[in-house]
């Protein structure tokens, strides 16, 4: 893992970085969903709840990535624990340790928000992102999840 | 999932590698090491060497080295060297993409590159897994134990997959502090 870049800074979120947010997805994913990232700001990045985190890595001025996730109690049987539920970096701004240090930032807010265990749930197709995770030391958790189609 | 000998003769020889690129190691020292003959080992070493993940290095103090991006490789990019994987034959497709929850799903050729291998939505199975038709496999019992075992089958690949080689690195450095 290479040395966090010095020029990244993480920082919490702000309204005016919808645009890159959804640029960013929308780069990565192939969807704009700005409608998604508006709602996702209103429920994360205006909370005052420290156990709701947006954060966002910024460099050279430009917000090249970002990491969402929340503190849940008692779901799924669990005691409380950090879920990241969104985490990604500007293509162009990978292999830099952007992804690394948001990760570190939100698991640090966790900490302080008094879990001590942070999980998270991602396709078995995006193996990038899944080797990423591992790379920081993540494993298969005890957890299992299931889905069925609906009839309709 | 069972791995072949070879394979994991293959991973233990590129994982002692990958720990110090720069050191030239024997196959004796590797075949000692895991209790393995040398002429066993030669042969998975030379399939590594073929595949460009380690290189020979003749003369004095000579041996192999490892030649690949320990950040980039996976266990399953070693895996795919000494497993045959076949993809499944059209006729389980089919019967899969009318099971529950199943979706049609096209494919690529099994000796692709790793990126384009783990893009594609193509099932595969180890040879050595299932390689006959099983007595009531076209039963209805037979095909809903297919479906059970394709789980197994997908998350183990996944998790191959996903497993770098310095990530596996570190993973036995927290073993060896146990």
């Amino acid at each position: 893992v290479p040395d966090p870049a010095p020029t990244i800074a993480i920082r919490k979120v702000r309204r005016g970085d919808l645009d890159p947010i959804v640029a960013i997805d929308a780069t990565v994913t192939g969807l704009e969903k700005r409608g998604y990232w508006k709602s996702v700001f209103q429920r994360y990045g205006a909370s005052r709840d420290a156990g709701r985190q947006f954060l966002v890595a910024e460099s050279g001025g430009r917000v090249v990535g970002f990491v969402i996730g929340e503190v849940r109690d008692w779901e799924f049987g669990s005691p409380p624990c950090g879920w990241v539920f969104g985490i990604d970096v500007d293509p162009v701004a990978r292999q830099a340790g952007v992804g690394t240090r948001l990760l570190a930032a939100i698991c640090a807010a966790f900490r302080r928000a008094g879990v001590r265990k942070v999980r998270t749930m991602l396709s078995r197709d995006n193996t990038l992102i899944l080797a990423f995770f591992r790379s920081q030391g993540m494993m298969a958790g005890p957890f299992i999840p299931l889905e069925m189609d609906l009839a309709s | 999932v069972k791995l072949q000998v070879n394979t994991s003769l293959a991973l233990f020889s590129v994982l002692e590698f990958a720990q110090d690129p720069t050191r030239h190691i024997s196959a004796a020292e590797i075949a000692e090491k895991y209790g393995v003959s040398p002429h066993h080992l030669a042969k998975v070493l030379s399939e590594l060497t073929r595949a460009g993940v380690v290189e020979s290095v003749r003369g004095v103090g000579g041996g192999y080295r490892f030649a690949g991006n320990a950040r980039r490789l996976t266990l399953m990019d070693v895996i795919r060297l000494f497993e045959d994987f076949v993809p499944e034959d059209a006729e389980r497709r089919e019967r899969r993409a009318g099971a529950p929850g199943a979706k049609r799903q096209g494919g690529a050729s099994d000796r692709e590159s790793p990126q384009a291998a783990e893009g594609s939505a193509q099932r595969f199975q180890l040879a050595d897994r299932r390689p006959r038709r099983d007595p009531g496999e076209r039963t209805p019992v037979g095909r809903a134990l297919n479906v059970v075992l394709s789980e197994i089958d997908e998350i183990a690949k996944a998790t191959m997959s996903s497993i770098t080689l310095a990530t596996m690195l570190r993973l036995v450095e927290r073993q060896q502090r146990r």
